[in-house]
């Protein structure tokens, strides 16, 4: 109370808030509950996403009784999600670094048809058209990187490009033909494996003996499996290892990271080059989806990867934000878009609601950040 | 230790020399034909306008930036830095003026920037794992040191600190990994006298230590103080080296500000 009083008689008078020596009695004084509020999502703000997931959980099971809260639904939301999951991490990664990649989907189908054009079209062994096409996705990624590093590019621009030249690519290798499941399934059944089902209960009575009934219901399959792995293991580098201070730091404030002895090119090389290889993972989680090979795939991963990213807390403007994030961004699109489905809305609200979702998201990070100023 | 034999060879080849460093950024001329030398063991201070070109003097030696031409010794040897970090690896600490920290990473993580720790088990070898207790333990301890803050928690964001703290973040950094030279661009320009006097503290206990120090600052009772040598720089160039006790503050800043002739060729 008397903290408040005293900081508002120094306004009164017009005086700067902060003097030399007399920081800390500054950040007494101005803490309403709205501050702290901030000060509260600027230290947590994966809980804003957290929170919005909940709500949309809750108003759902509302507006469609009995149909959304089912286990069965929940399976086919992750279901729907995995692959805008997978690319997401890809795209966290590089906006953590205040870059955007625009050619995260193209890379994912170039990197398909790759695996499934070489092994099943050109009868490659699947032991080697499989990391061919992580190769592919790889190179994609390493490409941009050198770009955007090495031409002093905006990544915008360099992503467009190669959305563009890797399209070209894909129509160019794929022949513009789509490869058919029963033929995968054939040759390279293997490729198919991520769309293979798996019944938590079943798994668990028949290993373990366990009847864990709250299972019942749940179908999920080895795609989700594969994007817990992934998100994992991308939430260790970037935690847990040098290279993940790194990506954060180059974002953050690059000329003060090179002036503390990152070589913030070589950062970014890696970045963009570990999202081409996580897109070319997704390529997998996606040919099990389909169970074929098609070119024309994925149209709309690009734009729903960055809105996960974006809805999951990560800034735009780099340095601050968290894989954990981006999965429940994910969710909450395929909630949103499941939901309002069963509550018998048209499509094009769902494009609606998202795109509320953005724009709200955008602004929240936008005041978070004016703590740090 | 070294202080009793003076007259050493060794001790006649300044730690850090740079001869005609040129850097230009458009019209401005930031350096022009600027000369600097830093003997072994001594505390140097740069003083000079602003504008003067002191900042740029300091990352032009410190490779973050490349000068235009001109050449830079460090103990005799020829050295040319591409980046901070090849003059970091030969030792050359530096607290830049804007700090060079990372807003959004804790204290610790900054800390250990581009020079992270990372786990000595087999964990630690196969999976690059950083060992995090050890930098956070490294960290608090450096800082409590250096006496300059009290921080709750050592994993904060920087960016939650006020500019004083963050002054002393980057101080106590420098402090506790430069092994050949120190250099301080501004270090007390946000601190208070409390803070300020742990600073120069600092500096002392390092010289202690045997390194020598740069130091640049605005505040000419600190330099007077703390001074072995006063280096005055001038419109892009060193106009005079002067020795603290032959000379008074006024005399200082005079010369600095051009109302004075700077002292011809003093043996300081
Ligand atoms: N990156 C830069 N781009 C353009 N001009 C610069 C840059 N850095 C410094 N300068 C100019 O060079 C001159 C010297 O600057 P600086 O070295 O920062 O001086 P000081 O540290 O003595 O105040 C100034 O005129 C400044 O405007
Ligand atoms: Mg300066």
């Amino acid at each position: 109370m008397s903290d408040n009083a005293t900081g508002s008689a120094a306004a009164e008078r017009g005086l700067p808030p902060s003097e030399p020596g007399g920081v800390a009695s500054f950040e007494e004084a101005d803490r309403g509950p709205i501050r702290r509020m901030q000060e509260f999502l600027h230290r947590f703000p994966t809980s804003i996403p957290f929170i919005v997931l909940l709500i949309g959980v809750v108003i759902f099971s509302f507006a469609a009784p009995g149909k959304f809260l089912a286990p069965f639904n929940f399976s086919l939301i992750l279901q729907q999600v995995t692959i805008i999951a997978i690319l997401g991490v890809a795209q966290t990664l590089v906006i953590l670094t205040a870059g955007i990649d625009l050619s995260v989907g193209v890379i994912m189908i170039l990197a398909s048809v790759v695996m499934g054009r070489t092994a099943v079209v050109y009868g490659v062994p699947v032991e080697i058209a499989f990391p061919l096409g992580l190769l592919a996705g790889l190179a994609c990624g390493f490409v941009n990187g050198v770009i955007v590093t090495k031409l002093r590019l905006p990544p915008f621009i360099v992503t467009l490009g190669t959305w563009s030249i890797f399209g070209a690519l894909n129509v160019w290798y794929s022949k513009s033909e789509t490869i058919r499941q029963a033929d995968v399934q054939e040759t390279a059944p293997f490729l198919q494996w991520t769309g293979t089902i798996i019944k938590p209960y079943d798994f668990f009575s028949n290993t373990l003996g366990l009847d864990l009934g709250f299972l019942k219901g749940w179908v999920l399959n080895y795609g989700s499996v594969v994007m817990l792995i992934v998100a994992a293991v991308i939430w260790y580098v970037l935690n847990k290892t040098a290279f993940g201070r790194h990506v954060y730091a180059s974002g953050d404030d690059p000329d003060a990271a090179r002036l503390a002895g990152i070589n913030t090119d070589r950062t970014l090389i890696g970045v963009y080059a570990l999202a081409g290889f996580i897109c070319a993972i997704a390529a997998w989680v996606l040919i099990g989806r389909i169970g074929g090979v098609s070119p024309q795939a994925g149209q709309t991963a690009n734009l729903d990867s960055i809105t996960a990213v974006v809805i999951g807390g990560t800034s735009l403007f780099g340095g601050r934000g968290s894989i954990v994030g981006t999965l429940v961004g994910a969710l909450i699109v395929g909630v949103f878009r499941n939901g309002l489905a069963l509550s018998g809305l048209e499509l094009l609200w769902q494009d609606f609601a998202v795109g509320v979702l953005i724009i709200v998201a955008v602004t929240i990070d936008q005041w978070i950040r004016k703590i740090s100023s | 230790m070294s202080a009793a034999t003076p007259i050493e060879p060794a001790a006649l080849v300044p730690a850090l020399k740079a001869r005609a460093l040129n850097k230009r950024y458009g019209r401005v001329v930031a350096l022009d034909n600027a000369d600097f030398d830093l003997m072994p063991n001594e505390i140097l201070a740069v003083i000079g306008d602003n504008g003067a070109g002191k900042s740029t003097l300091i990352k032009a030696l410190t490779g973050a930036v490349s000068p235009d031409h001109g050449e830079i010794w460090l103990n005799g040897q020829p050295v040319s830095f591409k980046s901070p970090i090849e003059a970091r690896n030969l030792g050359i600490e530096t607290v830049y003026q804007n700090l060079a920290l990372s807003p959004a990473l804790s204290i610790a993580d900054n800390m250990f920037l581009g020079r992270e720790k990372r786990r000595e088990d087999l964990i630690g070898r196969m999976f690059r794992t950083l060992d995090k207790p050890y930098m956070q333990k490294v960290a608090r301890q450096k800082l409590t040191e250096l006496g300059l803050l009290t921080i709750q928690n050592i994993n904060q964001p920087v960016e939650t600190l006020s500019g004083g703290q963050r002054q002393g973040v980057a101080v106590a950094r420098a402090a506790a990994f430069g092994s050949r030279v120190v250099i301080m661009d501004e270090p007390t320009a946000a601190l208070g006298v409390k803070e300020s006097r742990k600073v120069l503290e600092t500096i002392l206990r390092l010289k202690e230590r045997g390194l020598p120090i740069v130091l640049i600052s605005h505040n000419m009772p600190h330099v007077f103080e703390v001074a072995d040598r006063i280096h005055i720089h001038r419109l892009g160039k060193r106009i005079a080296v002067i020795n603290p006790k032959n000379h008074t503050m006024s005399d200082a800043v005079a010369i600095m500000t051009g109302a004075m002739a700077p002292p011809l060729d003093e043996a300081a």
